[in-house]
């Protein structure tokens, strides 16, 4: 019997009574991280991450929200919960459940290489380990983020030498932030879309130490063509970008790895940086938590059961409705 | 091999022309100033400018290589192949990083390397090429796997290479062009020599040997006919020929030698051995531009045979003399560019043509015929005309201005309208169609649903038990967006997977157009459509309304009595 089941409305724990990041309304809802996909509009009550309470209140507005710390156990009917750190951007996390001796883990997005904006990735040892795929194929392979840090560097010390505005399309919540605290602030101002800078200051009100940035208003042109410039990747081509007399854009993503991925966006850079495990991740990840059963979700869930279970692991699939902005988040 | 992979980087990264020739000319500048790079960089014009070589490692060898080397089961591979959506990619993904790289030069690999590994058994090429890619650079592997496979496409096209080194060398585009002509004839190995008579100082010296002349292109007029007057004058400057469906060739006799050229510079003559006699009948020095078409005996427009009946010969590796008597082709001559060696491009297309007439009534040959000009008083007149194209095998009019000298590629060769070659095509021929399959793409589009099967109904709606009949693939035409939209109805209407491919619940309705149709054997609804497209998504039309295969078959030409 699994202690957290597939239902209509989301992941359940039948023995709490309570959700994980369920897609529609539920009275007792449990959250990983703040992202659009798994934090839903709706829910009677939310349980997530100290850090996550206030992105939820920014997305979702007047919710009934308790946050915790990680490793903080919340007991209800004898089903102990606690959140531990996922690493994939502020306040995510894996929600562990117990309940007479039984522990299943769901893992939220994760990425187990520390990024410095976020609390690093733990391992938790569980009987049943429902993980994310997201990146769950072997041609998924991530540099170290060091490396590409000097490649985007260099991408905008090239640029603003040549007098153009670099523009990184990156996911307002996470992604945007994984940015800042990577490039080199020396090279030129950092400019924030409205979409990204509310994010900045959660991000800076939770202690996270990210570079100065402002906003374009008002900014000398020969400013503007030194830049880095943040926006969301729905910022791309629209009026807002016409302030900068040239530009250059790039996307910062795990997709970018795939050269088709990038050329479908007729962007002209793609640096491959994600928020998520790569394949080594997942199975390294899925192994530290010495699971015998695994249930994979979030895009490629069959490939990745698939290969688990061919290893000699119970592994399965849920369905999940995650993953509409996978494009973006990752 | 490292300059090339950076160069190759560079260019995929590209998104507009203006920098991919900024990226070639950085990367032709120094190498021009050091000729001990001439002999890579002369491989990389080759390659860049559409140079193929023959597969040097069957793909067989290459899947083997990372079942091997990741240790990864076949089918994982495989699934991330239908991800990525090309082969030379994959494996420089999946591939584990190299300990210590060394960088060996491209043209080691071009002329030794690679095809010394053709000439080995399949162990110990496999051991040699394992032994290859263990020491080579991650950011080299997928130039390396690319020219492996025989296929380096980075959406760079022959003109932007032409004009890189134009700008590099300062020499004129056109000699550069010219220069180029048989510089990427399939097979070919080129040396540093060849690199360096290509950025030679210009000298006055004409088309060299059996090289042919850059060939003239058209443009596509899409216009009103009432609009044409204003555009394009009286049509009594224009000469007017039919446009041939056929193959685009220059045949030239220099030096006792006959050749003929494609327009994708290759030498095809071995495919064409009837047109020796062509050859033989003209005298030396001569350069016919025309059109290569299945034709039986007649001048003119009569007996000209469809598309597919070329295709029939040119998918044969062996010809017959059954198949040459059954088959028979014709030089259709439109235009002449040599005569007696001289070079007749700068005269006015009116005084080449009388040449050209000239020149085709001496030679007096079976099957070499002279494009018929086609009049007419007014431009209503012409379309007239040229709505019959059909009837005799054409695609449309071509109008070619009567002072203009023949230019080079899709270039002008003068300053005005007139100096452009024209071609005026009929509008396709369309049916409404149900998309019933549909399948990844590659390459840019690897993820996305993006090739279709199309299909029509056997019979009328109110027949009970009628079926959608597939009869034709089609993947161009829809726009980024609509693509996305239809990939996602296809995720959403899937019935069946069948590895790559998913059958879907028909609903979606496009209007697909075609060049041509005709009966084939091959083909389960009887019928092959020629350059089938998207030309739009009927939105309003449900799967039941759309067309039939009697529909299709009502396209089909009027066959002549066999």
């Amino acid at each position: 019997m699994n202690l957290i089941a597939a239902r209509p409305e989301g992941l359940y724990c039948e023995a709490g009574d309570f959700y994980i990041d369920p897609w529609r309304p539920v009275d007792r809802a449990v959250i990983t991280h703040g992202h659009a996909d798994h934090a839903r509009y709706g829910s009677k009550t939310y349980l997530c991450h100290a850090d996550s309470a206030p992105i939820l209140r920014r997305r979702l507005g007047d919710i009934d929200v308790r946050g915790v710390a990680y490793g903080e156990i919340v007991e209800r009917d004898g089903v102990r919960v606690s959140l531990h750190p996922a690493g994939h951007i502020l306040g995510s996390a894996q929600v562990r459940v117990e309940h007479k001796g039984e522990v299943w883990v769901a893992s939220g997005d994760y990425n187990i290489e520390p990024d410095g904006t976020c609390a690093a990735f733990e391992p938790v040892r569980c009987h049943g380990f429902i993980t994310e795929s997201t990146f769950g194929l072997p041609i998924y392979r991530w540099r170290p983020q060091a490396e590409v840090a000097a490649e985007i560097n260099a991408w905008w010390r090239a640029n603003a030498e040549a007098g153009r505005a670099s523009v990184i399309y990156a996911y307002s919540l996470g992604k945007a932030q994984r940015v800042l605290a990577l490039v080199d602030p020396a090279i030129g101002p950092l400019v924030a879309h409205g979409a990204v800078e509310p994010m900045n200051a959660i991000y800076r009100s939770r202690g996270v130490a990210l570079p100065a940035t402002i906003s374009p208003e008002g900014m000398e042109k020969a400013a503007l063509r030194r830049a880095l410039v943040l926006a969301p990747p729905s910022a791309a081509g629209s009026p807002w970008l016409r302030r900068f007399p040239d530009y250059a854009d790039a996307f910062a993503s795990g997709w970018m790895q795939v050269r088709g991925q990038r050329r479908r966006r007729g962007i002209d850079r793609g640096f491959v940086l994600s928020d998520h495990a790569d394949w080594q991740g997942l199975l390294s990840a899925i192994s530290a938590t010495g699971a015998s059963r695994v249930l994979a979700t979030h895009g490629s869930a069959a490939t990745l059961a698939r290969y688990l279970g061919e290893r000699g692991l119970d592994a399965g699939i849920v369905q999940a409705e995650y993953g509409e902005e996978e494009g973006e988040a990752a | 091999m490292r300059a090339f992979a950076a160069l190759y980087r560079d260019l995929d990264a590209a998104t507009s022309t203006r920098h991919k020739t900024e990226a070639l000319k950085a990367y032709l500048k120094p190498a021009l100033a050091e000729p001990a790079r001439w002999a890579g960089a002369a491989w990389v014009v080759y390659l860049l400018a559409g140079g193929k070589r023959k597969q040097m490692i069957p793909t067989r060898l290459l899947r083997r290589l990372a079942l091997e080397t990741t240790g990864l089961p076949e089918w994982l591979v495989e699934e991330s192949y239908q991800n990525v959506g090309d082969l030379a990619e994959t494996l420089a993904l999946l591939l584990p990083p190299a300990g210590a790289a060394e960088n060996v030069a491209l043209e080691t690999w071009m002329d030794e390397r690679l095809p010394a590994l053709r000439a080995l058994d399949e162990e110990a090429r496999y051991a040699t090429l394992s032994g290859y890619v263990a020491t080579m650079a991650q950011e080299d592997r997928l130039v390396f796997f690319k020219l492996t496979t025989g296929a380096l496409r980075v959406g760079v096209a022959r003109g932007q290479v032409v004009q890189a080194l134009a700008e590099a060398t300062g020499l004129d585009a056109p000699i550069i062009a010219e220069r180029l002509m048989g510089y990427t004839q399939a097979g070919r190995s080129v040396t540093a020599e060849d690199f360096g008579a290509l950025v030679a100082p210009q000298t006055a010296t004409p088309a060299a040997g059996g090289r042919p002349y850059p060939f003239f292109l058209a443009h596509q007029l899409v216009a009103p006919v009432e609009d044409l007057a204003a555009k394009l004058g009286p049509p009594q400057g224009w000469i007017a020929e039919w446009k041939f469906d056929g193959i685009r060739a220059q045949l030239l006799t220099r030096g006792g030698q006959w050749r003929l050229w494609s327009r994708g510079e290759e030498l095809i003559a071995e495919a064409f051995p009837d047109l020796a006699s062509v050859a033989k009948a003209l005298p030396d020095g001569t350069a016919l531009d025309g059109e290569i078409v299945v034709a039986r005996e007649g001048a003119g427009v009569a007996g000209i045979e469809p598309f597919a009946k070329l295709q029939q010969r040119l998918n044969r590796k062996a010809i017959t003399d059954r198949f040459l008597a059954e088959l028979p082709v014709a030089f259709i001559a439109y235009d002449l560019l040599e005569e007696n060696g001289a070079d007749l491009r700068a005269l006015p297309q009116i005084e080449r043509r009388s040449r050209l007439e000239r020149i085709v009534a001496r030679a007096r040959a079976r099957a070499l015929r002279l494009s018929p000009r086609v009049e007419a008083a007014d431009w209503p007149g012409l379309a007239a005309t040229r709505a019959e194209a059909r009837a005799i095998g054409a695609e449309g009019l071509m109008l070619k201005g009567r002072e203009a000298p023949y230019g080079a590629g899709r270039k002008r060769s003068g300053p005005g309208e007139r100096d452009l070659w024209w071609k005026w095509k009929l509008d396709p021929m369309a049916v409404d169609a149900v998309l019933i399959y549909a399948q990844r793409g590659h390459g840019r589009r690897a993820s996305v649903y993006s090739d279709y099967t199309f299909a029509v109904w056997s019979g009328p709606q109110d027949e009970a038990g009628r079926v959608l009949v597939p009869f034709a693939k089609a993947y161009s035409g829809l726009t980024d967006a609509e693509m996305a939209e239809v990939d996602a109805i296809i995720r959403r209407t899937t019935v069946e997977s069948f590895g790559p491919v998913r059958s879907v619940t028909p609903t979606l309705v496009f209007e697909l157009g075609f060049e041509g149709i005709a009966l084939s054997k091959r083909h389960k609804s009887g019928v092959a459509t020629r350059f089938p497209r998207m030309l739009r998504w009927r939105r309003d039309k449900p799967a039941a309304e759309a067309d039939t295969l009697a529909d299709l078959q009502a396209l089909l030409p009027v066959s002549p009595a066999v």
